[in-house]
């Protein structure tokens, strides 16, 4: 296949590869793509257009939906960079996060049944999200220090488990 | 002096080359057919001027079949084999089917899909959808070409947001059967969001509000610059006016205190409901009067007020889902800057009332919510028919409306798509052995969101044989998913480990094969005494002319993509076909078309090259 599948997701969106990204830029770029590429502009053209349409238009939807997120963002960078983040293996967390992650719990446990509650805990994880993607910023985008941020972005991970537990408490509520 | 003719890429040169497509609402109650003609998508009336065709079909004893008003006027008098609401079992078990009991018809529990046993024989879902189909296909030939010779381009059909992989595969079938070259499958609130979009320029993010006769759908849209993006959507795929019928029906009996009744008298008073609740949307009381074959007589008056009471939980049981399409959205209640309301069940005044007091806004009630859905179809089957005018850049980005998962051990799922991607979407997993010499592995696939496998709905179930013996947990089997534009999927397995491509065998628990669906074309043909070679030349013919001017735009367009020597290998290709075009074995010319494929493939992922470059082109890397 000629097509250029070996270009990286910043190269397909002509992005740089760092951290901190424009997400209008990122947003238009992405429409620009489909709009190339997507199924729907190949319906009425051969097989292999069409076939070739839709590998592409998958690659383009994945890509977009690795680099909007900041934490696959950020895995994807380091991956780019070849430093494994040991989601899987590396469990080792300084005692301060980990009894930092066990009072989350106990909160959101607490506030199982109370919606406003859980929205208010939502609104304090999406600040603390924020402040780690200044640190994301400053140590994959400025000091390129690639040990640190894998730490980081397991701690990311970490926060982001929380928030789909709030979504799912808030889901269960509303059935 | 020659005029010269200057058509942008895309448009047809010329004016009798343009293909017509159309988009059908197969509803629950009513199904719909509109094109677009003249640069206006219209609905496509009935020679009495009906625009709307009660989904309603009815098997005669000589296996004829009567579709639409007919029907439905003998509803009550054959109830058995006169199918309503079939969408409700598209896809669908006996299992999965709300109060079957208080369903009229002679079920059958098949492996796959429940059927219906009727005094024309057994019929599936499929069929009976295909019956409606082929009523609006003839309904769209005779008003689009007259007495000339057409064939259409292709259809596009709706169907609900919330409809999952095997209800979705149960449409696509029913329109093969019905002779339709699907284009594409389309969600009914992105239909409608693409009706309404282009209409009012609207920009920004849109809720779709969809009850339809037997679902409910909620999506939450972004519009911006001609690109309809799906953000989330949620719904119920057994909500609608039918429950809202079968309340007020309940009502009826309680207070008539009626004997259980007959088949033909549950019809007769189900329809009477229908017709007060419809009734009731504009006048403050309805009366519910029939004399019943048992000899019993209702005469009863039901008000606005108590329908609304006895039927306000349905209307609540949208709320839930509505929320949580917003969250998926990651937006908030002040982020919707409009309602779009489409159903004709979103006409009744506490639905509406219910909707304004959720999103805090009064809803868009300036479309016709029977003939949104069709219309919104038909602007994009012109579009996918490649009848592309200047004004029509516009694109859609949809989602998949549920997780999909696979079974692990205990009975768990474990998500490879979670719902809300935009489609096309491909996800790989990788699983192990978990025996020491285990050779083959089963896999289920499945589809929801909940933790337990027993809660989603089967899709399918594989099994990979031939893993080299090895002990447990070394194998690595990586399962493909891939969901394409219709929200259709396909999975592959393959071990990794040794690189040995081992084969997978597909067993679908829904849907059709395409030999049952050919088998079943055949039947219907033996039965109308049309030559089913003649129709498989014919769709050949059609397929390799499409292929020919597909090819020979693309290569007027690219031609300096290939070399001397591949041009030439492409233009004999090109020959070939075009000689075989007038033979008389479909076999041939469909050989022909797969030579030309291959043939073009180099050439197909070279011009997708050029065409993203074109997009970034003229773009430096940015920096910040």
């Amino acid at each position: 296949m000629p097509v250029n599948l070996s270009q990286n997701h910043f190269e397909l969106f002509g992005l740089p590869a760092r951290f901190a990204i424009d997400t209008a830029t990122l947003e238009a770029r992405y429409h620009e793509l489909q709009r190339e590429v997507h199924p729907d502009r190949f319906a009425a053209a051969s097989d292999a257009e069409r076939r070739v349409s839709m590998q592409l238009a998958t690659r383009v939807n994945e890509a977009y939906q690795t680099l909007k997120s900041p934490l696959r963002r950020a895995v994807y960078i380091l991956q780019l960079r070849g430093v494994d983040p040991e989601f899987e293996t590396n469990t080792a967390m300084p005692s301060e996060f980990l009894m930092e992650q066990m009072g989350w719990r106990e909160r959101i446990e607490a506030a199982s049944e109370k919606p406003e509650a859980l929205l208010r805990l939502q609104a304090g994880l999406r600040e603390e999200s924020r402040k780690i993607y200044e640190t994301l910023h400053d140590q994959l985008d400025e000091g390129l220090n690639d040990e640190a941020a894998s730490q980081t972005a397991r701690m990311l991970m970490f926060y982001e488990k929380l928030a789909d537990e709030i979504d799912d408490k808030l889901a269960e509520l509303e059935t | 002096m020659a005029l010269l003719q200057i058509s942008e890429p895309g448009q047809s040169p010329e004016p009798h080359r343009h293909r017509l497509a159309v988009g059908i609402d197969l509803g629950t109650t009513n199904s719909l057919v509109a094109a677009v003609r003249n640069g206006i998508a219209v609905v496509l009336n009935d020679h009495d001027g009906h625009a709307l065709l009660p989904s309603i079909v009815r098997y005669l004893r000589d296996g004829q079949t009567v579709v639409g008003r007919e029907a439905e006027a003998e509803q009550a008098r054959d109830p058995r084999n006169t199918i309503v609401s079939v969408k409700r079992f598209m896809g669908r078990g006996l299992k999965d089917l709300t109060y079957p009991e208080n369903s009229p018809y002679d079920f059958l529990d098949s492996p796959g899909m429940v059927q219906i046993r009727t005094v024309a024989g057994v019929k599936s879902p499929v069929e009976v959808s295909a019956e409606i189909l082929k009523v609006l296909r003839a309904r769209a030939e005779e008003t689009l070409f007259g007495k000339a010779d057409g064939e259409l381009a292709g259809a596009v059909i709706t169907v609900p947001a919330y409809f999952d992989d095997a209800q979705r595969q149960a449409t696509k079938d029913a329109g093969k059967l019905a002779g339709l070259n699907v284009l594409r499958l389309l969600n009914e609130p992105t239909a409608a969001a693409i009706a309404y979009g282009l209409d009012n320029a609207a920009e920004g993010i849109y809720a779709v509000y969809d009850l339809g006769g037997g679902t409910f759908d909620i999506s939450i849209l972004k519009l911006s610059k001609g690109v309809f993006e799906v953000m989330a959507t949620n719904g119920d795929a057994a909500l609608g006016g039918d429950e809202f019928d079968q309340r007020l029906f309940c009502w009826v009996v309680e207070r008539a205190k009626l004997a259980p009744l007959s088949a033909e008298d549950t019809r007769l008073l189900l329809t009477k409901s229908r017709v007060a609740k419809e009734f009731l949307t504009a006048y403050p009381e309805a009366r519910i009067s029939a004399a019943l074959g048992s000899g019993e007589t209702v005469d009863v008056t039901v008000t606005q007020k108590e329908f609304q009471d006895m039927t306000r939980p349905l209307v609540a049981k949208t709320l839930g889902p509505s929320r949580k399409a917003l969250r998926d959205a990651r937006l908030e209640w002040n982020d919707v800057k409009g309602v779009v309301m489409v159903g004709g069940a979103t006409r009744m005044p506490h639905v509406q009332q219910m909707v304004a007091e959720l999103f805090g806004q009064t809803p868009l009630n300036n479309l016709d919510p029977d003939k949104v859905v069709a219309l919104g179809a038909a602007i994009q089957a012109n579009v996918l028919a490649g009848n592309k005018a200047a004004d029509d850049d516009w694109l859609l980005l949809d989602v998949i409306p549920l997780s999909l998962g696979i079974e692990t051990m205990g009975g768990l799922v474990e998500k490879v798509i979670p719902r809300n991607s935009t489609i096309p979407v491909a996800r790989a997993q990788e699983f192990t052995t978990y025996k020491d010499g285990q050779t083959a592995m089963s896999l289920h696939v499945v589809q929801g969101e909940r933790e337990l496998v027993s809660d989603c709905r089967s899709l399918a179930r594989f099994e990979l044989r031939g893993i080299p013996p090895m002990v447990a947990g070394a194998a690595r089997i990586r399962v493909t998913f891939q969901v394409d534009a219709d929200g259709l999927l396909s999975v592959a397995a393959r071990e990794a480990t040794t690189g040995v491509e081992a084969a997978i065998a597909v067993k679908p628990s829904y849907g059709l094969t395409d030999e049952q669906i050919t088998q079943m074309l055949k039947d219907s043909f033996d039965h109308a005494k049309e030559d089913v070679h003649l129709r498989a030349l014919k769709e050949q013919q059609v397929e390799g002319g499409r292929m020919l001017e597909a090819t020979e735009a693309a290569l007027r367009e690219d031609t300096d993509l290939l070399s001397a020597e591949e041009l030439a290998a492409v233009r004999a290709e090109l020959e070939a076909l075009r000689k075989t075009l007038s033979c008389t074995d479909h076999r041939t010319i469909k050989s022909a078309v797969e030579r030309v494929n291959r043939a073009t493939e180099t050439f197909a992922g070279r011009r997708m090259d050029r065409s993203i470059k074109r997009a970034l082109a003229g773009r430096k890397v940015e920096s910040f």
